[in-house]
Formats: C-alpha cells, sequence, structure tokens
C-alpha cells in the first residue's frame, strides 16, 4: 500500500499518496487546475502556494510543482497577484541610478526584515538584490535576481509594497542592453547579411540534390 | 534518495569515469542512425498512430490522440451564436502568449496594427519559458548560415521546406541582435563575445545561451515588452475556433472565458495561430517536457478551416527527461548538460554512445539501452540511463555547474541529488512537435487568406527532427516576421461578415467519412483530474 498522508486544501481535508507535489496531488483529489498552473517545471512562476504545517507557526511559500506534500499541511494557492509593473521605453531610458528612483521608488521604503529572502521559492538573496537596485548597481542585482520565475511570493510579503520580479527584470534588461558589452561579431554577422552577402551561397545549397546534401552532411567537419 | 540497485551502478560509473574522461565515444555512421531510428524511434510504432479521415491530410497517418481530436467535433456545432455582437475589433488577433505570440505582436504593433493576444492560461505561460539550453545563430567568424543551414537540413533528415530553413538561418543573427537589443541577457565574455557550445548535430559551436534559464530569460523580456508596449492581453481566453467570411478569409475567432465559460468574439483582419505544441497529448503515454497548456489547439483550429499539416506524424521525444525522482518525472534535462561534457552511461559504466548526436537517435539509443539491451537501471516508474553530471566539474572546474546550468541544480537538489557529485537518471520525454499547419515562405498559410502561423504550430521549419537551439529560434525568427506580415495585409484587407460555415462543412464530411464521436476539441486542457466515482 502506497503511503497517504492528509493534507488540507483551502481548509478541506484530503488524502493523497506522499509522494506527490502538491500540484499532483490537487488533482489527484479532483481538482481540475485552471490558475495556479503553468509550465509544471519550476520556471514560470505560476504555482505561487502558501502553506502552514498544522501546529506550527511558520507560514511558508513554494512552488506547488516543486514541492512534496507533507502530513498536516494546509494550502493554498494564490490564483493572482496585482504585481506593480510600471512601463517604459527601453530605448529611452539609460542604467543610471534615478531610473530605479523614477519607476520603482518604493524600493527605497525598504525596511530590511527580509521577508521576501525568506519567501523565495528559487533560494534567491531578493533583499540583497533590491540593496544593489538602490545602489544603481544593475549588474549585481540582475546577476542576483537572475534565477527569478516571478512567482511573487516574495511581493506577497513585503511590508513596503515593492513588486521585487520588476526591480530585477528592470535591471537585467538594462544589463542585457546597455552595461554588457557589444558583440562585435554579432553586429558584423548581421550587416553582412544584410549587405547580400550570403544570399547566393544560400541560393546555391537551397538547390543541390538530396544526395548531393547527404554527401555534404555526412562528411562535414565538425569543430572539436 | 537512490535505491541500493542504483547505488550500486553509481559505482561502477564512478570506477570507468576516470578512464571516460579521455576518450570521446564513435559517431554513429549514417547506416547505423537509420537502423537505429527505425528499430526503436517512437515515430515508428505503428500502433502509436492512425489514420486521418477527413480533411486535406485524409489518409495519411498522425499520433492517435490527436487523430481523436481532428476527428471530434467544435463545441460550437450545433450552438448558435450570435456572430454580430462584436467583443474584440483588431487587425491581429495573435492567439498563443508564448514566444512566436508576444514576438508576432510587438512586431505589429511597431508596424501600426491595433493588435491583441489571446491566450488560455497567462502570457509566457508556454514552452518558450521552459526552453532550458539555448539558441542557434551562425554568427562566429567560422560559421556561416549555410553551415547552419546545412546542420539543421541533415538533422532533419533532408525534409525541411528550404524557403523556410533559409528564413531561419538568414534571420538568426538579426533575431540575436533584436533580443540582446530588448535586453535579453547573452552569455557574454568580458569584451562581449558571445560563450557559444555544440548542440547535438551542430558542426559548429553557434548555441548562444542565458545560463539554464534562456528560454525564461527570453519570454520574461517579451513579455515585459508586450506591457511595456500596451499591448492588450486577454489571458485565460482560449480560442475555439477560427471565424471565416464569405470571401473565405480568415476573419477572427470564437474565444471562450476559461474561467467563466462565456462565448467572446473577436473580429480580425489577420490572425496569427501561434499556440505551441502537444506534448500534453501524451502520445505513446510517454511523460512530457512541456507546459501544462500543449494541448495541438490551433493545429485543430487551422485543419477544420482548411489548413493541411506537415509531418503531423514526426515527433521529437526528448534523449533526457528525468527519469527518477517520480516527482519530476518527464521534466527537462537540458542538453547543455551534454555540451558541458557529460556522458551517457549505461547500468555497468559504460558510454553506450556519443553524447551529441542529434536528439531523435540519441533518444532511440536509450530506448535499445533500456530495453533490448537490458542495460538501464530500474527506477519507480520505468528505467532510465545515467546522465554522468560530476564530469562537468572535472573537466569545466568546480563551480561550473552552479554557473552554467542552475536550474538543473535547483531542480535536482529539492530532491537531495547534488548532481555535481552523483550522476543523474534520465529517460525520453516527449519535448516537441516537428510537424504542424503548413505555411509558405511569407508565413502565410497556403488555403486560407490573412492567416498566418508561428512557431512550434508551424510544421516543415526543421524537417522531421529538430536540433536543439532551433527552436527558440525558429519563434522569434517567425514569430516577428508573422506579426510584420500580418500587420502589412491588414491595411489591405476589407473584411465579409465572420461566420461558422466550415465548422458545419468539417462535421458533414466526418459524418460522410463514417466517423462517430462524442468528443469535442480542441482539448484546451488535459484531463489530469482524478474522480473516484
Amino acid at each position: 500500500m502506497e503511503e497517504m498522508v492528509n493534507v488540507y486544501f483551502f481548509g478541506k481535508k484530503y488524502s493523497v499518496p506522499a509522494s506527490l507535489t502538491i500540484m499532483t496531488a490537487m488533482e489527484y483529489a479532483g481538482y481540475t487546475l485552471k490558475r495556479g498552473c503553468g509550465c509544471r517545471h519550476g520556471f514560470c512562476g505560476a504555482c505561487a502556494t502558501i502553506y502552514r504545517i498544522k501546529g506550527k507557526n511558520e507560514l511558508k511559500t513554494c512552488l506547488a510543482c516543486q514541492t512534496q506534500v507533507e502530513e498536516s499541511m494546509y494550502v493554498a494557492s494564490i490564483p493572482f497577484f496585482p504585481t506593480d509593473k510600471r512601463t517604459y521605453e527601453i530605448e529611452d531610458i539609460r542604467p543610471d541610478q534615478r531610473v530605479m528612483m523614477e519607476l520603482y521608488p518604493e524600493i527605497y521604503s525598504c525596511i530590511g526584515c527580509n521577508a521576501c529572502t525568506k519567501a523565495c521559492t528559487q533560494d534567491l538573496n531578493v533583499m540583497q538584490y533590491i540593496a544593489y537596485a538602490q545602489r544603481g548597481e544593475f549588474e549585481k542585482c540582475a546577476e542576483e535576481s537572475f534565477d527569478c520565475v516571478g512567482c511573487g511570493c516574495c511581493s506577497v510579503r513585503c511590508p513596503a509594497g515593492i513588486s521585487h520580479p520588476m526591480v530585477g527584470l528592470l535591471a537585467r534588461r538594462l544589463t542585457g542592453k546597455y552595461i554588457a558589452p557589444q558583440a562585435e561579431h554579432l553586429n558584423r554577422r548581421v550587416e553582412e547579411i544584410h549587405s547580400g552577402q550570403y544570399d547566393r551561397l544560400i541560393e546555391q545549397i537551397m538547390e543541390k540534390p538530396i544526395e548531393e546534401m547527404q554527401e555534404l552532411y555526412n562528411h562535414r567537419e565538425i569543430e572539436k | 534518495m537512490f535505491t541500493t540497485e542504483m547505488l550500486e551502478s553509481v559505482k561502477k560509473v564512478e570506477a570507468t569515469r576516470a578512464a571516460r574522461m579521455g576518450t570521446e565515444p564513435e559517431r554513429m555512421s549514417a547506416e547505423e542512425k537509420d537502423a537505429l531510428l527505425k528499430q526503436y524511434h517512437p515515430d515508428y510504432r505503428e500502433e502509436g498512430f492512425d489514420r486521418i479521415q477527413v480533411g486535406p491530410n485524409a489518409g495519411q497517418k498522425a499520433p492517435r490522440e490527436l487523430t481523436a481530436l481532428l476527428h471530434s467535433n467544435s463545441r460550437l456545432l450545433h450552438r448558435n451564436l450570435d456572430l454580430t455582437k462584436i467583443d474584440y475589433d483588431v487587425d491581429v488577433l495573435v492567439i498563443g502568449g508564448g514566444g512566436a505570440g508576444a514576438s508576432a505582436a510587438i512586431e505589429a504593433k511597431a508596424a501600426g496594427a491595433d493588435v491583441m493576444i489571446v491566450t488560455k492560461l497567462r502570457i509566457g505561460d508556454a514552452n518558450t519559458m521552459m526552453a532550458e539550453g539555448g539558441i542557434q545563430a551562425a554568427d562566429k567568424e567560422n560559421d556561416s548560415p549555410v553551415q547552419h543551414y546545412l546542420d539543421a537540413f541533415g538533422g532533419g533528415h533532408f525534409a525541411a521546406r528550404p524557403e523556410l530553413l533559409r528564413r531561419l538561418v538568414m534571420e538568426a543573427p538579426d533575431a540575436i541582435q533584436w533580443l540582446n537589443g530588448l535586453g535579453v541577457m547573452f552569455d557574454k565574455d568580458e569584451s562581449g563575445r558571445m560563450v557559444t557550445t555544440h548542440g547535438g548535430g551542430t558542426s559548429r559551436k553557434r548555441m548562444h545561451a542565458c545560463k539554464d534559464y534562456t528560454g525564461a530569460e527570453i519570454m520574461r523580456t517579451l513579455r515585459d515588452e508586450v506591457l511595456n508596449r500596451k499591448i492588450p492581453v486577454a489571458e485565460f481566453t482560449s480560442a475555439v475556433e477560427l471565424l471565416k467570411d464569405e470571401k473565405g478569409q480568415v476573419a477572427g475567432a470564437v474565444l471562450l472565458n476559461m474561467e467563466t465559460d462565456d462565448y467572446l468574439v473577436a473580429r480580425a483582419k489577420t490572425v496569427i495561430i501561434a499556440t505551441g505544441g502537444a506534448g500534453r497529448l501524451h502520445y505513446q503515454n510517454f511523460p512530457t517536457s512541456n507546459h501544462y497548456g500543449a494541448t495541438a489547439d490551433g493545429l485543430v483550429l487551422g485543419y477544420r478551416a482548411g489548413v493541411p499539416l506537415l509531418y503531423q506524424d514526426t515527433i521529437q521525444y526528448h534523449p533526457t527527461g528525468v527519469a527518477y525522482p517520480s516527482q519530476i518525472f518527464g521534466a527537462l534535462v537540458t542538453e547543455k548538460v551534454r555540451s558541458l561534457g557529460a556522458m551517457l552511461v549505461n547500468r555497468e559504466g559504460e558510454a553506450f554512445m556519443h553524447p551529441l548526436e542529434t536528439r531523435d537517435v540519441a533518444a532511440a539509443a536509450i530506448i535499445r539501452e533500456c530495453t533490448q539491451r537490458g542495460m538501464g537501471v530500474t527506477t519507480p516508474l520505468g528505467s532510465g540511463v545515467w546522465l554522468d553530471t560530476p564530469m562537468i566539474e572535472l573537466m569545466g572546474g568546480e563551480g561550473t555547474i552552479e554557473k552554467r546550468i542552475p536550474a538543473m541544480l535547483r531542480m535536482y537538489l529539492n530532491y537531495d541529488i547534488d548532481m555535481r557529485r552523483q550522476p543523474i537518471l534520465v529517460y525520453p520525454t516527449l519535448h516537441y512537435q516537428n510537424g504542424g499547419l503548413e505555411i509558405g515562405g511569407d508565413g502565410f498559410t497556403k488555403t486560407v487568406p490573412n492567416l498566418l502561423v508561428a512557431g512550434e504550430a508551424v510544421g516543415g521549419i526543421h524537417g522531421r527532427n529538430r536540433l536543439m537551439g532551433n527552436s527558440l529560434l525558429d519563434i522569434i525568427v517567425f514569430g516577428r516576421n508573422a506579426g510584420k506580415m500580418a500587420a502589412a495585409r491588414a491595411k489591405e484587407t476589407v473584411l465579409g461578415r465572420p461566420g461558422l460555415d466550415h465548422i458545419t462543412e468539417y462535421a458533414r464530411q466526418l459524418q460522410a467519412a463514417g466517423v462517430e464521436t462524442e468528443g469535442v476539441s480542441p482539448l484546451l486542457l488535459p484531463d489530469y483530474a482524478r474522480h473516484e466515482r
């Protein structure tokens, strides 16, 4: 017999196999998920979930698809969180400290409680990347926040009302576009293609008979 | 976490590691590959397929689960919807909120069109978000779009449509430049040179990456840009049928609010199907690496409206899905793990193949190892082979895994498996639909005027197998192209009266072919809920 545990979805008790994740346990219990379910593999952040083990004080946050059920787990999924994304023209902004002050001034109201970091389902040092953003150190903020899946658990817990994933995202876009050095070989190749340098060569290979293509393919040199 | 049998086998993997490190397993010849595929690749298992009875591909085979959906009726049949009450009226309607749909919407808007996105889950809930390994583009000095063409054409068994593959490789560097310009953080060295690696079947190192969050980094940037440009996105709103006017032009779509079950009408001068793949149909009972909504909806909508399918019988099984632990069964283990040096090793510690053969060949070889050769490791849900990940740290130096594939490390650490010290167990998982709706080189379907398709829903870009890194590329290249084309076409289009006559006609054809069905399609969401009674 499979080992079973009791879990409570939105306060209602179900007996489910202990090997399941919170997500598959909900389906086992009969739920057809619409909200709170996206990629199912820990990349999209759709399944942000809050839970508490009966009798324990601590409130935990997790991704339902990446977390195994436990005995006496009280579970509530977060169907939607009103994240506050500010809009901007990526071409018009620059990676200076002012841009954060203008778009996300609330980051300067951070009280240093570290609830965001404790809530992070990816174990990121969220408060640290917000500190980098405050100081205009966008590259560090980008690196520290890189693995963010945008589940929003940090924002749910923040007393200052910060939308942390949006701050990290802005820092990453600034870094990718303005701070990281340009790839010269890429820009050169784009120009070569636009100038028509490969037009004839590509026409030629497109017209080759299959036998010749097989020959070329099977004997092509492979870079070590 | 490992069982005793697994731990015994790990010792054998460790024992052969040092000797294996200095060698490169031989690559298979073309003949060996052909024979292997015919015997072990799931595409060759006849019982996994049925013949399509109606429509443009009648008489051809397709996976059973897809055929069943094509043999089902519209949920709008016999339902007298008032199509004159228009809820949304736009130039360009994009169906699907993944990478292709978002790229299309951004370009359509930039071209001055009134564009909207409808998506049955949230924008970004898509296979794009989960693509880990990378995106190809021939932008290094020793490489060229022609070399990229050859790799992709051969890897796809010489079946790609040349006019589509040409666009893919020629516009690849431009796609990377566009993404970089939007702020996507590609892996670069201090001078700005892209850090590129091999993928299975590439002859040059042209795999660009953003750690192993490549798709996620691209998708969250595109989503942010869609929102910055104030493009309307109707989330939790699926398209359940295309609309066509009396001239046969596409005229929009009927939508379904997934939460209230209310129908809505979207009128549009051009429509882009960007609905992605079909992994959640679980062909041949395979697990899948795909997102929750990958149910081939666009294929069904397009087919019912008269668009032929191409290569609908070829499916990509990613060789390295998670075989253990069960909680993440079928999840993707990025090919980049092999690009970085990890070998595929059997129960006895032998490297049974070159780790960088194309995906179809690698998947078939793993299936052979676990079946006919009996060299797989038993798992609670079947069997698997080892992917010897500690090799990465030995070859690339300590910390390589954390720096280059942090998502993989995190996924396994959740279950107390440290892939830096222990190998991991893998088995093929349903990953990608090689086939899809047929389009011309301009992105339009050839049968329904003003209807375009982009991304995984397209058939023919890759042929009968796809190389790693060419899918993230195709969603950007064909998504952008579709957006530009749709915006231009919308300017010269005069719409007639939107109607649904084609679904009545399709139902008649099903009846005439003697197909009896009670099913409705598209499926929209997989049926995972368990009900005791």
